[in-house]
């Protein structure tokens, strides 16, 4: 363990295939799995050879990345100099139409999660993927793990069943709280829904850039609904979700919040404050200006140095080489970045790290 | 939002120098939709008003989410001669182009405009209605006002014969779409108004609003009309990433595009991230030779209003400055509530030269009037 050193919120394992997660599911789904004939739960949002999915120099000679804990420590913990790193295993569990086929393996993948990765790595922490198809199931899936205080927070995807915000989703962000779990939402979706407010895109360049999209949508919802308001410890963290749309957003929600808070009694403080206090974003891919000298002047705009957790979305290519931290940034930003604030936001971290 | 404007007096309005202006957004409506029928064939005015226009929500009148004022407009814009706000010339008049010295006004008819019909032959129908319907009521009375040429946009082929019909009528300065498409904007289906825009040398206006029958986000709907209206800024950027990545910029290099009522301080993070992220992926599109950013720097412009408010409001002018001055178009938006006032809205300090830009000559450099 490198003590002080960068807390890393934004990693994903890889599933070398769907035989790793076989052992973990029941003996029924297991021999469900075989007869139906089910093939890998790859998502869309990351497809396999895509140059995004896996940077060119973490691909392996399988075309993946790191499947394992030990292949992790060495492409993603020790170049960065990582004292911790929480895991969001992105198998695409989430996109199944059966609500049953989502418990069971969300179940298996959390438990694979526990046994190959949790057990192997004292540095490594993880999301609790939840079974979005279903309230009821999501809720008892972070019942059933919460007791592990080696899950950090709760992860779902940014484009799901119905708007985040919905008072339907509530019990999932009331159950994490009471655990001191953030929820976390990140790129991707069920794709239940159409990925964009135009419909099915042609190109995945279009689908990756639009995932930001899904976040100021989302971002909106859980404001509007009031989640901020009646459930004052609700943290959100938004993973891979691109930041700097935030200022240029928050002042249009905050516009159209002056003229629309006959609909809205309950978001009683302005949007940008629901942000400060309950939401945080992961740093990568941080979309900035090209130029690192307009990076002052941009965070400017943002008003906090509280809201970025620091991230390497490992395996996904985002930066070359060691570079995870955006030019430009300053060196007091740049730690509370690293440490303080994702100390601040994960509470389990502050139980479990020094 | 200026649900009435402030009543100031005219002769003190009149009396300061100040610069005549471009408003690229004003919607005009027909007092009653039988205005429109001089224009209609009794087939479609029967169908219109057995069937009405079935856009792609359930609602037989009104819109998904209810407006937070009668017809989205201001309270003071109501005519006295009877029909609904922007109804009344005299009263556009003296509401808004003589008080506010617009010297060009760029029409956006949207109710009814025949824009989104699903059936796409009475959307021709109407779409020529209104624009005859703008030609005699408005423009040829009122040369200060310009009409947008209407499209049944949902029909690329047909809206590219609409736009050859009136192209080198000097009514018209703009083609008008809604945002909020069947199917993203770089689709095939719609190239045919692109190139016959191109061709015509007359800008598309892509103005928010309109009903595709997509979720606006990627969860399905959401519950207000705060997120709707919001939401027209994402509507807007997903549009021009698919224009971009479609290679509608690449086919039509001279075409014009101007995001209207979408928002600006959204543009520039767009920018970087399209740019971010094609560079990794651009194998995907050989088809394009710039990068994302050139092309919306190239062909794209914005419309102000509803203008972002930050505090302080320096933060928009470094916003702007990201984005580019030249590349906005003031719009008022009247007679909606959410009017932005050319005397009001940018409470910042701005050079002669950026001001001129934005409330001018920008407008005379994409419309050409």
């Amino acid at each position: 363990m490198t003590a002080g050193g960068p807390i890393d919120c934004d990693v994903h394992p890889g599933v070398a295939s769907l035989k790793s997660i076989l052992p973990y599911l029941d003996p029924m789904w297991q021999d469900m799995v075989e007869r139906r004939g089910l093939e890998e739960m790859n998502s869309i949002s990351y497809p396999s050879n895509s140059p995004l999915t896996v940077r060119a120099d973490w691909r392996g000679a399988d075309g993946k990345a790191a499947c394992d804990a030990a292949a992790l420590a060495k492409q993603c913990l020790e170049p960065f100099r990582t004292e911790t790193a929480i895991l969001n295993c992105l198998y695409g569990v989430q996109l199944f139409h059966s609500e049953d086929l989502g418990r069971a393996f969300a179940r298996a993948v959390n438990d694979w999660v526990r046994a190959e990765w949790l057990d192997k790595d004292d540095r490594l922490r993880a999301s609790i993927v939840v079974p979005m198809q279903n309230v009821d199931f999501a809720v008892e899936e972070i019942a059933r793990l919460a007791g592990d205080k080696r899950f950090v927070s709760v992860l779902l995807l940014i484009g799901g069943e119905v708007t985040p915000g919905r008072r339907g989703q509530w019990p999932i962000y009331q159950e994490a709280v009471k655990h001191g779990l953030p929820v976390t939402f990140h790129a991707g979706s069920s794709y239940h829904n159409p990925p964009s407010s135009l419909g099915w895109t042609t190109f995945y360049n279009e689908d990756y850039v639009n995932q930001a999209m899904s976040f100021q949508t989302g971002l909106t919802s859980l404001i509007t609904e009031g989640a901020f308001t009646k459930i004052p410890d609700l943290k959100v963290v938004f993973l891979e979700s691109g930041f700097t749309w935030l200022p240029g957003y928050l002042w249009r929600l905050t516009k159209f919040w002056r003229g629309t808070r006959q609909e809205l009694p309950w978001v009683t403080e302005p949007p940008g404050h629901y942000v400060r206090e309950h939401v945080r974003f992961s740093l990568q891919p941080f979309d900035g200006p090209p130029d690192a000298a307009e990076m002052d002047r941009f965070m400017n705009m943002v008003e906090s140095e509280d809201l970025l957790l620091f991230s390497t979305d490992y395996p996904h290519w985002q930066f070359e080489g060691t570079e995870a931290m955006p030019a430009g940034l300053s060196p007091a930003l740049a730690r509370k970045i690293t440490r303080d604030n994702p100390l601040a936001t994960y509470a389990r971290l502050r139980e479990t790290v020094a | 939002m200026n649900v009435e404007v402030l009543n100031r007096s005219g002769a003190a309005a009149q009396a300061s120098s100040r610069l005549m202006i471009a408003d690229g957004d004003i919607h005009p409506r027909p007092a009653k939709a039988s205005d429109l029928y001089p224009w209609l064939s009794k087939q479609w005015q029967e169908v219109f008003e057995a069937f009405g226009g079935r856009a792609r929500h359930g609602w037989e009148k009104g819109t998904p989410y209810p407006k937070m004022q009668p017809m989205a407009s201001r309270r003071d814009a109501w005519p006295k001669t009877g029909g609904g706000p922007a109804s009344d010339l005299e009263m556009l008049r003296e509401q808004l182009l003589d008080l506010h010295n617009v010297e060009v006004g760029i029409m956006n008819p949207l109710s009814p405009s025949g824009q989104g019909f699903q059936n796409i032959d009475m959307s021709i129908a109407f779409t020529r209605a209104v624009n005859e319907w703008q030609v005699a009521a408005w423009a040829a009375p009122e040369p200060r006002l310009k009409a947008s040429i209407v499209v049944p946009y949902e029909d690329g082929v047909a809206a590219a014969k609409e736009i050859r019909h009136w192209a080198g009528n000097k009514h018209f300065a703009q083609i008008l779409m809604l945002s909020r498409t069947n199917e993203p904007l770089g689709m095939r289906r719609y190239w045919p108004i692109y190139e016959a825009a191109q061709e015509a040398g007359i800008p598309v206006g892509i103005h928010a609003f309109g009903y595709g029958g997509t979720p606006i986000t990627s969860s399905g709907w959401g519950s207000y009309y705060c997120e709707e209206m919001v939401g027209h800024a994402v509507c807007a950027q997903a549009g021009l990433t698919s224009m971009i990545m479609e290679g509608v910029f690449e086919r039509f290099p001279n075409l014009k595009v101007i995001s209207i009522e979408a928002g600006v301080a959204w543009a520039p993070a767009l920018m970087w991230r399209l740019d971010a992220q094609w560079k990794k992926l651009k194998a995907e599109t050989p088809h394009l030779k710039l990068l994302p950013s050139e092309y919306l720097r190239r062909q794209v412009w914005w419309t102000t209003q509803p203008i972002e408010e930050p505090e302080p409001r320096e933060k928009l002018t470094d916003m702007i400055d990201f984005l580019g001055w030249d590349k906005l178009i003031f719009a008022t938006d009247y007679p909606h509530w959410d009017f932005d006032d050319p005397q009001y809205a940018f409470p910042m300090k701005i050079s002669e030269d950026n001001k001129r830009k934005l409330f001018r000559e920008n407008a005379r450099l994409v419309y050409g009037c």
